[in-house]
């Protein structure tokens, strides 16, 4: 369902700012693959999404999604294939329309907009009964704006619209980092709700290495813009937090490990 | 100071604050929806202007040179809106450029810095000859656009530039051109301040090269003006076709203001000191407001009498 394939970024290339973000990231995801990413700070993890998302051109190498080479397509039209959640929670959502015009943004993701209305009854039906499933009483407040939801409760929303549409790959990049523990919890356990129920190939980003092992099916370490390490179905049950610390240092990059993502 | 020479004036502050407050809403376009300071503004008014008086002396139809005179405005609006997304000029610089250009344009679709048009040689939809006329006018066609915009954002492709505006990345995540909003919001903004144009030069009977000129601060100031008087009079309610109409009404306000400050005395020279002032003060009130609940010098106070409560309790 996605194909990197040897994807190279390098930042301000020429400048004495140039920074090597990717060195040539290969990953291939199967449909149905919940695949979690950790790594130290800056070695890569979000640059690699970014550069599924679109965000930029890559400097080499291609990606497919779903069969589709979407390598020259900017980040707008390659956004039918892709649901996103963002680590900011102000990120993912427009604080100024409501609860519901952000799920009818989401709802036409990747297909042209017209002078029909921007949102329908029948629409706002459906959503009443999308946002119960959150059991958050949002589906009360769905004129709300934006704005004024918390954190846990923008990122689950944001969840909620990525999913709207089915998309082909679903890119989550520490999107509970931000959160307190508790919230934290609970977007994590309805990502993973979402994820399994509509059988989404998804991309996870986490700080924590407890998560990430036992989050879905296939699990990618990433050092200094590569994957170091890359496990999936049995052989990914069976890792330990002590496994992938020491993987870490094999490659020399126990030095960007902190205690967080350890202790979670 | 007769009081009645004020009072006379003033249906002539409201038809002007009226079809200014066409301008504000433009204005209100780019300033609130999409969050860009658009400096067309200055030039699409006189550009509007131009067009209208120039077709009409030439003998098209009144209706249609006011048409045209909201294209013209929407060609301003494309061309600052190129420069910004196709060749990433920012937005301030964008709009400054396109006013320069325009002033020079206006003066050739003029030939002239100044062109006069009589309400007695042709049938002009609004003059100040006719101010009750120009009111009721005036009241209809900002009714009309509030009820065209109310639809219009309320679209899918409104929706979009509410989106861009707010939030580029979340849009562009859901597949939205944010580029191709960009330019339309200026499209359409400067198309109504066009428009704005082309109803003022027939209003005060003639075009000038410098009709224009500080028009963004009189409609930044009917924008913050109508929205301190919305909020303060609706609350919760004000919705977006109230936000609308209370920038026309503070459109209106503001002319009726400038009238009050003429009438004590205010030379004709110094109102667009006045109303830059008024716009600083508008702007800065929210902020200082804001600083003063979250400063350093308020937290020092409240630690200082912390420290003394406490001193005092141990001393008891
Ligand atoms: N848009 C950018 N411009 C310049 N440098 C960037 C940009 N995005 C990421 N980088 C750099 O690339 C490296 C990898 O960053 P990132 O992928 O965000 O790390 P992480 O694994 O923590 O998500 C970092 O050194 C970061 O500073
Ligand atoms: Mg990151």
């Amino acid at each position: 369902m996605l194909e990197i394939n040897c994807i190279k970024k390098t930042f301000n290339a020429g400048t004495i700012n140039e920074k090597k973000a990717l060195n040539g990231v290969t990953l291939k995801l199967e449909e149905g693959d919940f695949c979690t990413v950790i790594g130290g700070n800056g070695s890569g993890k979000s640059t690699t999404l970014n550069a599924v998302a679109g965000v930029w051109p890559v400097d080499s190498g291609s990606i497919k999604i779903g069969g589709v080479d979407v390598t020259g397509l900017c980040e707008h039209k390659r956004a039918k294939y892709l649901g996103r959640v963002f680590q900011d929670p102000m990120t993912g959502t427009t604080a100024t329309m409501e609860i519901q015009e952000n799920l009818a943004l989401a709802a036409r993701r990747g297909q042209s907009r017209s002078l029909k209305w921007g949102i329908t009854k029948q629409e706002r039906e459906e959503y009443h009964e999308l946002l119960k499933m959150l059991d958050l009483g949002l589906e009360d407040r769905m004129t709300s704006k934006v704005g004024l939801l918390s954190g846990g409760q923008r990122q689950a929303l944001t969840l909620l619209m990525a999913t709207l549409k089915k998309p082909h790959v679903l890119l989550l990049d520490e999107h509970t980092a931000a959160l307190d523990p508790k919230t934290a919890a609970k977007v994590l356990e309805l990502s993973d709700k979402i994820i399994s129920e509509n059988k989404l190939t998804a991309l996870m980003v986490t700080h924590n290495m407890h998560d990430a092992i036992v989050h879905g099916n296939k699990i990618v370490m990433m050092n200094n813009g590569r994957i170091i390490f890359e496990a999936s179905g049995e052989e990914k049950k069976k890792l330990t937090v002590e496994d992938l610390l020491k993987k870490f240092e094999e490659d020399g990059g126990a030095s960007t490990i902190n205690d967080s993502m350890i202790l979670g | 100071m007769n009081i009645m020479t004020l009072v006379n004036a003033l249906p002539g502050s409201v038809a002007q604050g009226l079809i200014w407050g066409i301008l504000a809403i433009g204005v209100y376009i780019t300033y609130k929806i999409l969050d860009f300071a658009d400096l067309t503004v200055d030039g699409s008014l006189g550009t509007g202007g131009a067009v209208a008086v120039v077709l009409i002396v030439n003998g098209v139809p009144v209706p249609l040179a006011i048409v045209c005179a909201f294209l013209a405005g929407c060609l301003a609006g494309l061309v600052t809106g190129l420069l910004n997304t196709l060749l990433g000029i920012p937005g301030i610089l964008a709009g400054i450029l396109t006013q320069l250009a325009l002033y020079s344009i206006n003066l050739d679709i003029m030939g002239q810095a100044n062109t006069a048009i009589n309400v007695d040689k042709y049938p002009l939809f609004m003059s100040l000859r006719f101010i009750p006329m120009t009111i009721l006018k005036g009241v209809i066609v900002v009714a009309l656009l509030i009820a065209v915009l109310y639809w219009f954002f309320g679209t899918e492709y409104g929706f979009t530039i509410r989106a861009t505006g707010c939030n580029s990345n979340m849009a562009r995540a859901q597949g939205i051109n944010t580029k191709k909003s960009t330019v339309i919001a200026l499209i359409l903004s400067n198309g109504l301040v066009g428009l704005a144009g082309g109803l003022l030069a027939q209003y005060q009977g003639n075009a000038d090269v410098n009709m224009g000129r500080g028009a963004i601060v009189i409609g930044l100031a009917a924008v913050i003006i109508g929205e301190v008087f919305g909020e303060l009079i609706l609350g919760k309610h004000l919705n977006f076709s109230g936000r609308l109409a209370f920038t026309a009404i503070g459109a209106i306000i503001y002319f009726i203001v400038i009238q009050i400050v003429l009438w004590l005395g205010l030379s004709t020279q110094n109102t667009k000191l006045f109303s830059a002032i008024v716009v600083a003060v508008f702007l800065a009130v929210p902020y200082i407001k804001r600083a003063s609940k979250n400063s350093f010098r308020a937290a020092a106070k409240k630690s200082a009498g912390n420290v003394n409560e406490k001193g005092g309790s141990e001393n008891a």
